[in-house]
């Protein structure tokens, strides 16, 4: 028996350039979809038909892609629960986070709370689907992984873990069809009162090195700060939680 | 007895030969339709083949003297005993002159035997060590029965013994040198390679012409196949080039992927071609294999996809398209085109583009450069140069075309150096700045048609806002696209290497030079400049102005060899026993220079790859710019040392 799944895409962005191009997190999912379910394998778009870009999902090798035609601004979220709760789907992918629009990465949370699906984060590698129940792997950081059961359907998000996307190429993505599903268009109201502002990269952790010796300052380099010098809190009141967060913004120079 | 065996003899291989030869046809007219001015062809034939082609034999004077011989002796012969054998002409002087062209045959066919006997191993072996054979007993046999002819002998002498032996004799020459040539016998070369330059491709290269540009596909037919996936998809006359190989191995000893041990050889590649074109395996093959791929496990046909049945991707992948290959070719067989061919199939239709290439692809797709660095770094480079910008000049005399080699820090240096010695001649030079693109080059060889014609439609329509006299340029690869590939597209402009450039202005007296100071030099010919655009001159006679006396590699001007770096190579990187870069700088270690001139970012940057110790590279442009004298007018004996006053922008 094949699996039944669906893998959601997104126009992403070149992070040089800025320019429209296929997301680099959803393509994984399509090829993670592709290696799972091979020609059955849907891709579903909420969004813009007219998008150039989305021809080069097709260019992996996809006969068809689903667009759920929106205008911009508009809530793609019921648009996607409606769809896929009528699909008979077993698996949904998708990428962490858009490239574009919002990118919150809060879509799959949203998505799976509706559908009332599990939600699997950071789905490396589906093992088996038998019984409706799959064995995949979570990607945690640091190469390790997490063996887990899920029941279907489920939906996870894939992210640098997943395989690597194939090529696209030009043949299948310009004989490749672009299928228009009409939706009613729901405006996304949290969007539109928004104010959006160029992200800033998220500040570093400070990493003083203390170092004596060469052997030192290359453990130093190369290891990550890990969890040794954590401690646990249990049981404690929250003004004395909040007092020992304190004291180590103060000690790390974070809170001046 | 023999005066009815003969005529027989004769026409029946003959008939036997337009068979084969209409079966041929019918196998080459599997392929595509092609443009092909097809009487027209036919009438340039012979001077195609006695100038042109001449000319590429002519450079190994042992085996050009020796086909001369040969070919000329058999077809003299090979007419005149129709006429005298087969049609019982027996006259007195047609008889001497079938005596003549027979013992003119005979010489040949001992050269050819002597070339045979200790073969080098870029030949194959296999039927054509039968063909010296083949040919004596072609030239003896018909020797010895035309003696009677011309009444040297009587006609019955010798008795039935001789006539039996003699007829035998005849029968395998006419065998080997009718019915085998259109049967696939090592003589096909004559017949497919007469037709094949009749019907050329490429027709501009006969008469001195040269035509290297890559032939675009049609994406508006969405029918049109993108590339070649079966022989069948080839054209026509890329079938018959493909049969015309004489599997001399000239290319074989040129190219450097064959010698670096990459699964590549050019002669196997034809020659699988053909084995595509006719049905089979190619366990007949007798000549060197693809490096580390056994002869034997491959074969298809006609209908079937070529890779992985006939070929490997790896094989295809492993070409710099330097054109060594189609350079050596006497047959002017197009072997590039044909990999290209199939890389287009595998890029556009298969997604299969190995290693780094699909990354390539994407970064030029969308940030116009392949390193997919950021598109408003392209002028970083220059940032205190104080550039004239295209765009608020709108006019200029040249227009400096800069190429990818911005982003590279290494080629930031050339640059400079060519916009001091601009500068210094002052010439009104404005560049494109953040409107330059990639110019296609390695997204068109990695088989990305469809990139390629998007950047080039890009850059022709900014470069229709603007008026310039002519574009020149530090790289050959841009060079080369610019002035043969985008005419497709009707961009026409005059393009200029910056050498050539260079070389102009320092005969014109435009530079003050002093003299290259120290490390003697050798240069190294870019492909794309040298075989792909003829010019071997130009630099030399820029590095002579400087007082260089160039120790030359052995393999230069038209033999040069490759610096491993183009078509993609380096992006695709399949693995070989050596890498191409390192033999060349052993090429140029052997020359003793401590210092190779260079006209070329990928060669400089192939070059500088190989591991210290070892000669120092220099662009052209930077040994120019070193050895300008400062702030003195051209043409005055140079001035007491002047500072340059600092220049403030």
């Amino acid at each position: 028996m094949s699996t039944n799944v669906i893998s959601l895409v997104s126009i992403g962005a070149h992070p040089t350039s800025g320019r429209p191009r296929r997301a680099e997190q959803d393509a994984r999912a399509v090829e993670l979809g592709l290696q799972l379910a091979g020609d059955k394998l849907q891709v579903l778009h909420a969004g813009d038909i007219a998008e150039p870009a989305l021809r080069a999902y097709l260019g992996m090798g996809l006969a068809q892609l689903h667009v759920l035609e929106q205008p911009q601004g508009a809530d793609a979220l019921p648009a996607l629960t409606e769809y896929l709760r009528g699909a008979g789907v077993q698996v949904v992918l998708t990428g962490s986070q858009a490239e574009t629009g919002e990118g919150s990465g809060m879509l799959p949370f949203l998505l799976a709370e509706n559908l009332g699906w599990p939600l699997v984060v950071g789905l490396a590698q589906v093992e088996s689907i038998d019984g409706g129940v799959a064995l995949v792997l979570q990607a945690l950081p640091r190469g390790q992984r997490r063996r887990l059961k899920v029941r279907l359907p489920f939906l996870a998000t894939v992210d640098n873990a997943a395989p690597k996307p194939r090529q696209s190429a030009y043949g299948p993505a310009r004989r490749g069809v672009l299928q228009a599903d009409d939706v009613e268009v729901v405006d996304d109201e949290l969007l539109a009162v928004a104010i959006l502002q160029p992200a800033k990269p998220r500040p570093k952790r400070l990493k003083v090195i203390k170092a004596k010796s060469g052997a030192d300052r290359m453990k130093a380099a190369t290891a990550k700060a890990s969890g040794g010098g954590g401690q646990v809190l249990k049981g404690l009141s929250p003004e004395a939680g909040a007092e020992a967060i304190l004291k180590l913004l103060i000690e790390e120079g974070v809170v001046r | 007895m023999l005066n009815t065996l003969l005529p027989i003899l004769l026409f029946a291989a003959l008939g036997l030969a337009v068979l084969g030869a209409l079966r041929r046809v019918a196998m080459w007219r599997r392929g595509r339709a092609s443009k092909v001015d097809l009487i027209g062809g036919l009438f340039a034939m012979p001077k195609r083949y006695m100038v042109d082609l001449h000319h590429v034999v002519a450079r190994d004077k042992y085996i050009a003297n020796t086909h001369v011989a040969t070919a000329g002796g058999f077809v003299l012969a090979a007419v005149l005993a129709i006429l005298v054998h087969g049609f019982g002409l027996q006259n007195r002087i047609l008889g001497y002159a079938l005596l003549f062209a027979s013992v003119l045959m005979f010489v040949g066919a001992v050269f050819v035997a002597l070339r045979r006997r200790n073969p080098p191993a870029r030949l194959s072996k296999g039927p054509w060590m039968r063909l010296p054979k083949s040919l004596m007993a072609f030239s003896v046999s018909f020797f010895l029965v035309t003696l009677p002819v011309a009444g040297i002998l009587p006609a019955d002498f010798g008795g039935w013994l001789l006539a039996a032996v003699l007829g035998l004799g005849v029968l395998w020459g006419v065998s080997e040198m009718f019915f085998g040539m259109t049967w696939g016998g090592p003589m096909k070369h004559a017949f497919a390679g007469a037709l094949h330059l009749a019907w050329h491709r490429r027709a501009e290269r006969f008469g001195g012409g040269r035509s290297t540009g890559l032939k675009p596909l049609d994406l508006n037919d969405p029918k049109a196949p993108l590339g070649v996936e079966k022989p069948k998809d080839f054209t026509w006359n890329q079938l018959l080039g493909f049969d015309a190989c004489v599997q001399c191995g000239k290319c074989e000893a040129a190219c450097p992927a064959f010698a670096a041990g990459q699964p590549l050889n050019p002669k196997k590649l034809i020659q699988d071609m053909v084995v595509g074109l006719a049905g089979g395996t190619d366990a007949k093959f007798a000549g060197s294999p693809y490096p580390g791929k056994p002869i034997g496990e491959h074969g298809g046909n006609p209908h079937q996809p070529i890779v992985n049945g006939l070929v490997d991707a790896e094989t295809l992948w492993s070409c710099t398209t330097c054109r060594a290959c189609v350079e050596e070719c006497p047959m002017m067989i197009e072997h590039v085109d044909a990999i290209v061919d199939m890389r287009r199939h595998l890029t556009l239709e298969k997604g299969a583009t190995p290693n780094k290439g699909a990354e390539v692809l994407e970064n030029l797709i969308a940030t116009d450069n392949p390193g997919g660095f950021a598109p408003g770094g392209r002028m970083n480079w220059a940032a205190d140069l104080n550039l004239s910008l295209l765009s608020e000049k709108k006019t200029t005399d040249v227009l400096f075309w800069v190429g990818d080699g911005a982003f590279d820090m290494r080629n930031q240096r050339t640059l400079r150096a060519f916009v001091k010695v601009l500068k210094a001649a002052k010439v009104d030079f404005a560049v494109l700045g953040l409107e330059e693109r990639d110019s296609g080059d390695v997204a068109r060889r990695l088989g990305d048609e469809a990139t390629f014609q998007t950047l080039a439609r890009r850059n022709i329509q900014t470069l229709a806002k603007y008026s310039f006299k002519r574009i020149v340029t530090c790289d050959p690869h841009s060079f080369h696209v610019l002035k043969n590939e985008y005419g497709a597209f009707d961009g026409n402009y005059v393009v200029q290497h910056h050498s050539t450039y260079m070389a102009e202005i320092i005969g014109a007296g435009a530079l003050n030079l002093g003299q290259h100071k120290g490390s003697s030099v050798t240069y190294h010919d870019p492909c794309y400049l040298g075989r792909y655009n003829g010019e071997y001159e130009a630099p030399r006679e820029v590095l002579r102005a400087l007082g260089i006396e160039i120790k030359e590699m052995q393999r230069s001007g038209f033999r040069s060899r490759c610096c491993g770096g183009g078509g993609g190579a380096p992006i695709t990187d399949i693995p070989g026993k050596q890498r191409i870069p390192d033999m060349r700088m052993e090429d140029i270690r052997e020359t003793g220079a401590e210092l190779v001139a260079v006209g070329c970012p990928q060669c400089t940057a192939m070059l500088e790859g190989v591991v210290e110790p070892r000669p120092l590279i220099k662009d052209i442009a930077e040994l120019v710019a070193d050895a300008l004298l400062e702030d003195a007018t051209p043409g005055k004996p140079s001035a007491p040392a002047k500072r340059e006053p600092a220049e403030v922008h």
